[in-house]
């Protein structure tokens, strides 16, 4: 199980003037699976990214093990700490085996030679992603499904025990977004790879978190457990939305059902519930 | 019969990209020596390949050591290290942009270093390197403004293509503006700033050339991973441990610096950095880095261009010419394709 620990210290990090994390502090716990939500640009994207070196925080820190990532050499830090951003970029006609191997990148330098380890860790991601005999076929004839897994396996390749996810299952069906999630929880027991993703759909992102983060306006609004954390009372906030939740009789967890204006039932508590 | 594990097809099938890389790289250096020779031995005159190599090999051979020693052999080495100074320096920024048409001659970099050169020989009197390092310097500068007037909140590809076309039109009239002023004006010499051309080649100024390529060129094999690494994305390089800010610069420097050293001898040869690249794409595929193959397609295109300019046409043409026939029709197919697919190299 993966015993890396991931955690921003009063971070604060934006795009120029536009500070978008607010003195950000975060822990990772390691080895489970921490779902992130919010609403649009409350600064999801931006936290993985300053998470992950992508971006450099203007305040605090981002420690990896306790150690700062923006002091660790970048292929160091590229060994331990993987992301898979919202839309990579696959070259023209690049094949599956192919795209999988570059996942690698790390763990070779300009002299160094392929090496068995480097084969078995792309056949392993291969096959964990179930994704072997598709290795041969080009990544642009596959479909959104398969291509997301591929790019699960390259993450793997690179053998991180930490994977941050920005939205993997955006641009996906239903059936393909609950395999993506379904995979990564695999991974998560397997492997034990500690998993920090970005999700839209909160009922999704109940039901497959151990941690779930609630974020507003940069900063965490609610951490915990989903049953704590999805309630009316934060959905309100967070989303500015009304709402129920109800337990999911499949896995226990919480579900949010939005309640909206229309097509309402003569519910008394519903209507208390919206003034 | 024995089962194959996927371990093992994994592993095949990496070694029949290997493979595959280095048989077609292999060709393509098997042709490029073969249209050197030709191009040595064929010309007004035919010079038989024995007589060639005697020359060659440092020997005084009565009328081959003229026409093949100071007249082809020049130009034909020429060729060469300009062909792989644009084939490479194109493609490299063709990859770190992840647009074909982000070539140094669309983007204004090559008529940023020629003006330069226009400059230092026609109104400063100039020679030889000094020319090479104003030029170097001048494609740096237009580099420069040209990511600088396309910066705002980051670089996009379209808007620093779009700047550098213009850029680019801007110092093509500057061009001819200084050549229009020029004392002692002649075709031959117009062409070559306009369109480029190996006319009037020399020995000497293969070294210099030689030098800027081991230099230049050798930053941007260094970054080659690296590059193959940003082909994925800026975000997911990064994600794999690129330094991706370090070596946009490397490669800025490189690709500038070849290109720069390349046009400040021959002229913008027309076409040829941003021709290589994808012709290379389509030859190898994925098979491995496009940074050697796309040089040694500048070499042909330029060894090749340059003979059908001097022989096979009914009046002889600068090789700009016969390179800008080509690559003309290739640059509108791209715009149309590219703004129907937003498609990368």
């Amino acid at each position: 199980m993966s015993v890396h620990t991931l955690a921003a210290n009063g971070l604060s990090a934006g795009y120029g003037d536009m500070e978008i994390l607010h003195g950000f502090d975060l822990a990772i716990p390691p080895g489970k699976i921490t779902v992130i939500v919010g609403a649009n640009a409350c600064g999801k994207s931006t936290l993985l990214r300053a998470m992950s070196r992508l971006l450099s925080p203007s305040a605090g820190q981002v420690l990896l093990d306790g150690k700062s990532i923006h002091k660790t050499p970048p292929r160091e830090l590229a060994r331990t700490l993987g992301l898979l951003p919202q839309s990579p970029i696959a070259p023209e006609g690049i094949t599956v085996a192919d795209l999988v191997s570059r996942g690698r990148h790390p763990h070779q330098n300009l002299f160094s030679r392929w090496t068995r380890k480097d084969d078995e860790a792309v056949d392993g991601a291969l096959t964990a992603t179930k994704t072997v005999e598709l290795a041969e076929r080009p990544v642009d004839e596959l479909s959104g499904g398969q291509r997301q897994r591929v790019w699960i396996a390259m993450a793997l390749a690179q053998e991180a025990e930490v994977l941050l996810l920005d939205e993997p299952t955006t641009f996906l069906d239903i059936s393909h977004q609950v395999e993506v999630l379904d995979l990564l929880t695999d991974l998560n027991h397997s492997r034990g790879t500690t998993i920090v993703m970005v999700l839209h759909d909160l009922n999704l992102a109940a039901r497959y978190a151990d941690h779930l983060v609630a974020m507003t306006d940069g900063k965490v609004h609610v951490s915990g457990q989903p049953e704590d954390v999805l309630t009316e009372e934060n959905v309100r906030h967070v989303f500015g939305l009304h709402s129920r939740i109800i337990i999911d009789p499949t896995s226990g967890r919480p579900i949010m059902l939005p309640i909206g204006r229309h097509r309402m039932a003569n519910h008394q508590d519903i209507k208390e519930n919206r003034s | 019969m024995t089962v194959l594990s996927s371990l093992d097809l994994i592993v095949e099938s990496r070694r029949r990209r290997g493979r595959k890389y280095l048989v077609l790289v292999g060709l393509l250096l098997l042709m490029v020596i073969a249209i050197f020779m030709l191009t040595l031995s064929v010309g007004q005159s035919v010079t038989p390949p024995g007589e060639v190599l005697r020359v060659l090999l440092g020997e005084n051979v009565p009328g081959a050591s003229f026409t093949v020693g100071q007249l082809r052999l020049p130009r034909a080495l020429l060729a060469i290290l300009a062909g792989l100074s644009f084939g490479l320096g194109g493609v490299a920024f063709q990859i770190m942009l992840r647009n074909p048409l982000a070539s140094p001659d669309i983007i204004g970099i090559s008529s940023g270093a020629s003006a330069a050169a226009v400059f230092a020989i026609i109104i400063l009197s100039m020679k030889g390197t000094s020319v090479s390092v104003l030029a170097v310097a001048a494609g740096l500068g237009v580099a420069l403004l040209v990511y600088g007037l396309s910066s705002k909140n980051g670089v996009a590809g379209t808007r620093l293509i779009l700047v550098g076309i213009a850029v680019s039109a801007m110092l093509e009239s500057v061009i001819a503006y200084i050549l229009s002023q020029a004392p002692a004006w002649n075709l031959q010499e117009a062409m070559r700033w306009l369109t480029g051309s190996l006319n009037g080649a020399q020995l000497g100024q293969a070294l210099p050339l030689l030098l800027a390529l081991i230099v230049f060129g050798g930053l941007l094999l260094g970054r080659t991973r690296d590059l193959e690494a940003l082909r994925l994305g800026d975000d997911t390089a990064a994600a794999l441990g690129v330094k991706v800010a370090t070596t946009r610069i490397a490669i800025i420097v490189g690709a500038v610096g070849i290109i720069a050293s390349a046009t400040a001898v021959t002229g913008p040869i027309a076409f040829v950095a941003f021709l290589s690249g994808p012709i290379a794409a389509r030859i190898v595929g994925n098979s491995g880095s496009l940074l050697i193959p796309s040089g040694l397609i500048g070499s042909l295109l330029v060894l090749g261009g340059d003979y059908v300019g001097q022989f096979l046409l009914p009046t002889r043409y600068p090789v700009g010419v016969v390179t800008g026939a080509l690559g003309a029709p290739y640059l509108i197919f791209l715009i149309v394709r590219v703004n129907r697919t937003g498609g990368s190299l």
